[in-house]
């Protein structure tokens, strides 16, 4: 290995990088290589240095201290479009095309096949083609990118970075919003890649993707190198080692008894789905899964449910009382609750403070004015409760991690004291540890008679916390899976019977 | 596209109207017809049609400039001060108040670029900037050319004659260069794709190493230029500026325009002809206003009540669009 690695030089290599924010070292003499043909997968918990190492090696920061070499020969990488000349190209987590050009024009963008300063429409359109069947996407050059799925977006941005010639391809967390046949497919793409003797970086929070995929792990741990696996040392247990440095318990729940049926839905209709009725009961003390490919409707009933958006027909019970429509106010006065999808966008206010959002939903007035005292004291309860790692109630809620920001919006939802909590993707952009956490806290939640009801794409999750899954397709229930048939190919086999009919 | 189909019906149906209610029985004529009528609507189409693509260009890059109509009111001072005071000739006289506004609009774009300042802020500032230092230059005099600037003055005044009683107005030929160059900048050049990009999405583009913050700067220089052209058109026109009120609300008259014909506020989005029909519109309904009412008065209270129409009308569409396809 050693020998090998002095012939051929890495393709990419960090060497002692240091970076500094005001008030945070974020990175502290962080070591980091990418061999040709290799996928390398970052590993570490929210906060722990992996966004800074990634922007550092595509010159989208520049480190304080030490060295990124390319091909063995140092470099300095002004700003992400010199790393992209150089061969690096980095794949956002939040899908950054712009969205009213079309295919081709995305592919191109930055580097124009030109005349002059005339755009060669037809040679870009033609070339577009070559690029896109190199990654599997079967669209027209001349679709508009705002018409593409998040999947084939996320293989747009992938093709764009083999045109760019890329020969070092980071991803950060490139599955987080795909289905499960787009991840399949990008699995394949990044094999054939790594076959073609691309480097690749693949930052991700799902520990099954990260044994799946890499053929060496890198873990990093508050701004510093926690340790390195090879292939045949990537388990479970050492991943999430170098990643917290302690053991997580992923204890099963205590065994329970059900309780009173508390949500009772029968031929829920919605827009998107108005063919398709939705039936379901949920007890007291229970946990249920929602599973289903994206666009399966999921989405559709939890928001539906709320009040979010119109319901068409159908009769929802919450505790026995039956609920007229009347938005997310009255749902939740009569307890039921949503923790919506995107946290920044509809769970949030993020400019204001962790005070200010925890309350919003259940703001007391003493007159016309707030009422301060109230409103204080639920922010500090909801801090201590969720161990929310923040500097205190007005600490703005935009500068906390990830974890952090969806425990506030679990405090927030608490506050109202529900009886009923729909959480949508409850962990996406979450890292293990706030991940058990936050299992933890559901499970609590349920044996003090909380009825849960959840949808995630992240098969491993809706296994290990629900007990029972309802998995949709179309719009409806389509299956509901309980002990021995709750199997990851069970779920699978519901979600996608028709695709395969 | 739809949205120019929507706006080019709008302004046929609002043209086909007033012709048709124009009818004077006592001539036998059709007052919105007569040639009169028509030379002076072209002209004025093409004189706020130019200001309507100084609006276009930063509200492409997700910007605005509110500071159009002091920059033409800049233009309007200093153009017949060079020519009459300094004595200059028309061509350097042009070329410097051209430049003078060029400068301002990259003024605009460093401190919105580089200094990361809000574009409302910039050029609200610059709205009472310009027209309160013109008004100190011009020491609240009327400045115009006098009988200097005869052949200078045939370009906001000229007509290329079709026949005897109707010429085309040259303005209007002016914004048909314009549209015309703007439209091939849009949709053909590297420039005007790199420019729709980060008008959408700044950080992609940024990535995809397009210089963001040159181009942007450019869009504020070409929105400067271009009010500064129109400013001049506008004094050639009129042979008089009084800085206190020359220009003034002639920004709202472009952004309204802009955005009636298709321009996106949220930016990213924009096509040249669009432009033109909003202007065009825009010129149309005052003159609606003015044969029907035979008074100004309710002018600018159409005008805003058609343009609100105009976007319930397209938001409920759209919607409407939306379910129906969802079926």
């Amino acid at each position: 290995m050693t020998t090998g690695a002095a012939a051929v030089p890495p393709l990419l290599q960090a060497r002692g990088v240091c970076k500094d924010y005001p008030g945070v070292r974020a990175l502290s003499q962080v070591d980091f290589t990418v061999r040709a043909g290799e996928v390398v997968a970052l590993v570490g918990e929210n906060g722990a240095g992996k966004s800074t190492l990634m922007k550092a090696l595509a010159g989208v920061v520049q480190p304080h201290a030490g060295q990124i070499l390319l091909a063995g020969a140092p470099v300095r990488l002004a700003g992400p479009a010199d790393a992209l000349s150089a061969g690096i190209a980095l794949i956002h987590q939040e899908l950054s095309l712009c969205d009213n050009l079309t295919v081709a024009g995305a592919l191109f963008l930055g580097a124009e096949l030109r005349r002059g300063p005339f755009l060669r429409l037809g040679a870009m359109r033609a070339q577009a083609a070559k690029w896109l069947d190199r990654v599997g996407l079967q669209v027209d050059a001349d679709t508009p990118v705002s018409a593409l799925a998040p999947g084939q977006k996320q293989l747009l941005e992938i093709a764009r970075a083999l045109r760019a010639q890329a020969r070092v391809l980071i991803m950060d967390e490139p599955t987080s919003s795909l289905t499960m046949a787009e991840t399949a497919r990008l699995y394949a793409v990044v094999r054939e890649l790594r076959g073609q003797g691309v480097g690749v970086v693949y930052i991700s929070h799902r520990l099954g993707e990260v044994k799946e995929l890499a053929d060496r792990v890198v873990g990093l741990r508050d701004g510093r190198n926690s340790g390195e696996l090879s292939r045949d040392a990537i388990t479970h247990e050492a991943l999430v080692g170098l990643m917290v440095g302690r053991k997580l318990a992923t204890a099963r729940r205590a065994a329970h008894a059900p309780g009173d049926v508390v949500l009772r839905v029968a031929g829920l209709r919605t827009r998107a789905f108005p063919g398709a009725a939705v039936g379901l009961q949920v007890r007291q003390r229970e946990i249920v899964g929602i599973a289903g490919l994206l666009g399966s409707g999921r989405t559709e009933l939890l928001r539906a449910l709320v009040g979010v958006d119109e319901r068409l027909g159908g009769a929802i019970e919450v505790a026995g009382a039956p609920l007229r429509a009347g938005g997310p106010a009255a749902a939740a006065s009569a307890g039921l609750v949503l923790l919506p999808e995107d946290r920044k966008a509809q769970g949030l206010v993020l400019g204001m403070t962790v005070r200010e959002n925890v309350s919003l939903p259940t703001l007391r007035r003493r007159g016309v004015l707030v009422d301060r005292v109230y409103e204080r004291d639920l922010a500090t309860r909801a801090i201590a409760q969720l161990a929310v790692a923040a500097s205190g109630p007005e600490q703005p809620v935009g500068t906390l991690s990830g974890g952090n920001q969806q425990k506030v919006v679990f405090g927030k939802w608490l506050a109202a004291a529900p009886k009923v909590l729909l959480l949508d993707e409850p962990t996406r952009g979450v890292d293990v540890g706030a991940r058990a956490e936050i299992y933890a806290r559901l499970h609590a939640l349920a044996a003090d008679g909380l009825a849960v009801v959840f949808v995630s794409s992240d098969l491993e999750e809706v296994l290990a916390l629900a007990d029972r899954v309802l998995v949709m397709r179309g719009g409806a229930v389509q299956a509901e899976l309980v002990g021995d048939r709750l199997t990851e190919r069970d779920v699978m086999l519901a979600a996608t019977s028709m695709e395969a009919g | 596209m739809k949205k120019v189909l929507g706006i080019a019906a709008l302004l046929c149906v609002v043209a086909a109207m007033t012709a048709w209610r124009s009818y004077d029985p006592v001539t036998g004529e059709y007052v919105f017809l007569s040639a009169y009528n028509l030379e002076n609507l072209l002209q004025r189409i093409g004189l706020f049609g130019v200001l309507g693509f100084a609006a276009a260009f930063v509200i492409v890059t997700g910007g605005i400039d509110l500071s159009i109509g002091s920059v033409v009111c800049v233009a309007g001072c200093v153009l017949p001060w060079l020519l009459k005071d300094v004595g200059l000739g028309g061509a350097p006289s042009l070329a410097i108040t051209l430049a003078l506004c060029a400068a301002i609009g990259l003024w605009h774009g460093v401190l919105v670029a580089w200094l990361g300042l809000q574009p409302f802020v910039v050029t609200l500032c610059g709205l009472l900037l310009y027209r309160g230092w013109m008004r100190g230059f011009s020491d609240d005099q009327t400045m115009g050319f006098g009988d200097a600037a005869e052949g200078l003055r045939w370009l906001a005044t000229g007509k290329l004659p079709l026949s005897d009683s109707f010429g085309l107005p040259v303005p209007l030929l002016a914004l048909a260069v314009v549209a015309v160059a703007t439209w091939a900048l849009w949709t053909r050049t590297v420039w005007g794709r790199h420019l729709f990009a980060l008008g959408r999405n700044e950080e992609a583009a940024r990535f995809a190493g397009v210089p963001t913050r040159r181009l942007t700067a450019l869009a504020y220089v070409a929105c400067s230029l271009l009010a500064g052209f129109g400013g001049c058109l506008f004094v050639l026109d009129v042979n008089s500026a009084q800085a206190s009120s020359f220009g003034s609300f002639y920004e709202l008259y472009a952004i309204a325009g802009a955005v009636l014909g298709g321009v996106a506020l949220r930016g990213g989005e924009g096509i040249a002809l669009g432009v033109v029909l909003g202007a065009a519109l825009m010129q149309v309904l005052p003159n609606t206003i003015r044969l029907l009412f035979d008074s100004d008065r309710l002018e600018l209270a159409v005008v805003g009540g058609v343009i609100l129409a105009g976007a319930i009308v397209d938001q409920s569409l759209a919607r409407w669009l939306g379910r129906v396809r969802r079926r």
